[in-house]
Parts: C-alpha cells; structure tokens; sequence
C-alpha cells in the first residue's frame, strides 16, 4: 500500500500511508476512534476506492477475514457447518480441523445464533482460516469479548500462525493484549504516527499523548521481560511526530 | 391438457410460486419486503404504458419495474432513509401509473385485473412467459447462491472472498422486476409481495439451513398457489386473494406449531435440570 489516500466527501480519512506487510508477520494498528483504522482494512480488501495511491497484491494472494461484528437476520437460519461453506462448499474433515484449530470442535451442527459471543468469533476466525489464507485481516475480533476471553483468542491467533505462516493484521482497541502480541504495531491518527515493535510503540511520545500513561503499565503486565524505560522521549506534544519517534526507535 | 382453464391457472400459479420462494427469502434475509412493494406498485405505470404503446404488457411491467428498483438501489444511502424513499416511490408510481391508465380512452381495461390478477385468464402464450421468467429467476438465483448468501451476511465478508456486493444486488434487482413482471396476472402488483415473504416466513421456523428455508418455501408457495385457485373455484372468489389468504393461514398455523414446540422444549430443558 503506498501514498494511500481516502477521502469521504471533504473528508480526508487517510492521508498518504504507506504499509507493507510480509509473510509470517503480526502487525496490529492501533488509533482512536475515527482515525480511519477501518478504512484501512477496507480499502486492502477493496470496499473502498483510494482517491490516490495504490494497493499492490502479491499475485494469487489469498485473503481470510474476520468482520468487526456479524449481525445475523434472526429469518435467516444458518448452521456453523454450513456457513463455513460459504461461498465455496468444503468437505467436513476441512471444516473440522478449521473448527479444531479455531478452538471451537463441538459446535458444527449448532446454529449461528445458538453460539455465546466467544464461540462466534471463534467461529468467524475458523472460516477465514479454512482456505489456508496467506493474510489474515481481523477488524476488532474482540470487541464483544472479556479481556481474557480475547486474550485467549489472540494466543490463539499467535498459533495459526505458527502453524500457517500466514501474515496477520489487526485493528484493535484492547491495546495491550494485542500489542503483547503483535511483532509490529502501527498508531494511526489519519496518517501514521509512529511504528515499530510494542516496545518502542509504547514508549513513543505520540502514542502517549493518544492513549495516555496508563496503557504501558498494562503491557508491561503481559510482557515482564521487556519491562524497562527507553530513555528520556516522554514530550507529549504532537509536533514532528515521525522525528521523535524515529528517536525513540533509536533509542530502544 | 392446456385447454382446460383451471389446468393453465394451476401452472401459471405453480410456475410464479417456485420463482417467488427462493427470491422471497432473500427479500426476506435482506428486509427488502417494502423494496419489493415499491418495484410491484412501479409495474402498474408499466401496464399502463405498454397498453398506450401497444407493447406487450409483461415487457412493459418489466422494463418499469426494474427502472424502479435500480433508481431505488441508486437512491438508497444518499440522503432519504430507506423506507421514506420507498414511500414515495411506491405510492408516486402507483398513483401516476392508475392516472395513467385513465387516460387510455381507446382501450377498455379491467384495472382490477392487474391490481388482484386474473389468473383465470391465463393464455397459453402468457404461460409460456410464465415460465420462461421462472426458469429464468431460478437460474440466475441457483447461479449466484453463494454469492448471494455471503453478500447477505456481511459486504466485507463478500469482498475478501472476492465478491462484489453491488452486483449480486443486482442480481436480486434484476430477478424481483422479473417475478413482479411474471406475477402480475396471477395476484396483481397489489399482492406480489405477499407471495414472496410469506412463504419465506412460513418455512423459518421448520429451517436448519438457507437452502431448507428456500425448499420448504417453495413447498409452501406451491401448496398456497394450488389450494387457493381449488378454493376460489369451489367458493367463486377472486382467484389472487384466496391464494394469498390460503399462505397466510398456512403462516399461522406455522408460527402456531413453533411456539408450541419452542414451549415443550423450554418446559423439557427446565424440567431435566
């Protein structure tokens, strides 16, 4: 994705953001309400047109991904089997290893609307595992769920792709159970303000001046070994926010 | 065999009930029933025109309402909300459509026929149609079933697997002016709507799946389309109605039947624990 720009009506949503992602890697992006997070997904997976830049895809790139929220018609009856089937019909074993791995095995014959908030998205993760993707896109998996409910769901997000090697992206709000697991995080704010590993997203004063302090004590929680201070960037201004954090990678 | 009346209206109603079923649970899925409303109101302006025109009046029932659903699927999301779109639309179409006629001096027409249809009256050309356009409606829903489903549950979901929601759109808008178009002469533009969402509705609580929904629905359109026209021969009412009061008993005995086995499995879960 390079110099990509979004605009709704006057409305300027994404401003030149420039993203790559490679195999095997988990980024997350993180921002505020309304930083155009979504509109990021959206535009990778062609729901929307940039109004200038381009999206390049690998060639014959297979893309799983995981809605925000699905809001089932209650007229609409749909088993877990057969929405796995969809669109394309997969035979049972396939549906089952995609259930096995997605950490829901028993709940193929149940309806959609039977599963608890945890099974669902469990199972939205199954389907868009099924057809072995290279990306996995999830646009807040977790938002329904309990912290550890989606602590377990990112561990095992960590797992499929250990087992699949596919790459992985994530928008997210539960910042630090996401950054803890994340190889890459990016904050965006309509353009990118800073990226890199947690760590160094934590640390950068342009993250703090959006999230405040209190997201890193959280962080720290889930990764003990690399609790320690990366010197003195603690300014919260939003001025030249690419040369601080530059400095702050630096730094780590 | 097709010189007996009742033998074409049976085949006219059979032939629009299985293009209505499994086009009614998508109408139905998507809450599309006032969509479907407004495209069947547009067809009397249709009617109208094809009669000043000379044309044949399925063409212009639907040319017009396919005119209909697309400047509404245009429309829809850009100011108005959905349903106050489809009010005016709907309502203009019918009133311009019944003034319309009034003008058609030259030709004596029966409004009421396709307000309420006139199955009784059924050609063997207009069965052929009939047919053609159910044939039609199947073939093009069968084709995109999937894809239909998927765009149905969620636009993303359709787009990451390479999907585009706009055209399965209109590929629903595409087989509704067709159905409506086919269905005018069997229950009138007034009662179209009712062939496509009750069956649908009827067969909900008995699916497990969207392809028993559609099955069972069609099951249910049948049943009504016959037993309405034995009914309405017997009984000498107006052949379109019957039809449609037959499905909406058959819709409530069917809601009757869930509740009561929703209650039994309550009073069993609670009397196990």
């Amino acid at each position: 994705m390079k110099g990509l720009s979004v605009s709704f009506g006057a409305n300027r949503v994404l401003d030149s953001v420039d993203f790559r992602i490679d195999r095997g890697e988990i980024v997350t992006v993180v921002g505020p309400n309304g930083s155009g997070k979504s509109t990021l997904l959206h535009a990778l997976i062609g729901g929307v047109r940039p109004s200038t830049g381009s999206v390049r895809r690998a060639p014959g790139l297979r893309v799983g991904y995981v809605p925000q929220k699905l809001s089932l018609d209650a007229t609409l009856p749909m088993t877990v089997r057969r929405f796995l089937g969809l669109p394309r019909r997969v035979s049972r074993e396939t549906a089952q290893v995609a259930l096995d791995h997605a950490g829901v095995p028993g709940v193929g014959r149940l309806q959609m609307s039977a599963l608890s908030g945890g099974q669902f998205q469990r199972v939205l993760l199954a389907r868009a595992i099924l057809e072995s993707p290279d990306l996995l896109i999830l646009d807040e998996a977790t938002a329904g769920l309990d912290q550890p409910g989606a602590a377990a769901f990112y561990r095992r997000i960590e797992e499929v792709r250990k087992e699949t090697g596919c790459a992985v992206l994530m928008v997210s709000h539960d910042l630090h159970v996401v950054m803890s697991a994340s190889d890459r995080v990016i904050c965006l704010n309509g353009h990118i303000c800073c990226e890199g590993t947690p760590e160094v997203v934590a640390e950068a004063p342009v993250y703090r001046a959006l999230f405040g302090e209190g997201t890193k004590g959280a962080l720290a929680l889930y990764r003990h070994h690399h609790d320690h201070h990366h010197g003195p960037a603690h300014g919260h201004s939003h001025d030249g926010p690419t040369e601080q954090t530059r400095k702050a990678a630096a730094d780590a | 065999m097709l010189d007996d009346f009742m033998v074409r209206a049976t085949l006219a109603g059979v032939g629009t009930a299985l293009a209505a079923a499994p086009l009614g649970c998508f109408v139905v899925w998507r809450r599309m029933a006032y969509f479907g409303d407004a495209t069947a109101h547009a067809a009397i302006l249709g009617v109208a025109l094809s009669l000043a025109l000379s044309l044949p009046v399925f063409a212009g029932a639907m040319v017009v309402a396919l005119v209909m659903a697309t400047v509404v699927a245009l429309l829809s999301g850009r100011g108005y909300a959905m349903d106050t779109l489809l009010g005016v639309m709907a309502h203009s179409a019918l009133a311009f459509g019944l003034v319309a006629v009034s003008f058609l001096t030259n030709v004596r027409i029966d409004i009421m026929a396709y307000l309420f249809g006139d199955i009784l009256a059924v050609s063997r050309g207009d069965l052929a149609v009939i047919w053609g356009g159910a044939a039609l409606v199947l073939a093009l829903v069968g084709w995109r079933w999937s894809a239909l489903l998927v765009s149905t549950l969620n636009p993303d979901l359709a787009r990451a697997a390479g999907i585009d929601p706009r055209r399965e759109q209109l590929v629903l808008t595409l087989s509704l002016a067709i159905v409506v178009a086919v269905a005018i002469k069997v229950v009138g533009v007034l009662l179209i709507t009712a062939l496509l969402i009750i069956p649908a509705a009827t067969a909900r609580p008995f699916s497990r799946t969207p392809e028993i929904m559609a099955g069972l629905a069609s099951v249910v359109g049948v049943a009504a389309a016959w037993g309405g026209l034995r009914l309405s021969y017997s009984f000498d009412t107006p052949t379109g109605p019957t039809i449609v009061c037959v499905v909406a008993v058959m819709f409530c005995l069917s809601s009757i039947v869930a509740a009561l086995r929703e209650g039994v499995s309550r009073r069993r879960t609670s009397g196990s624990a």
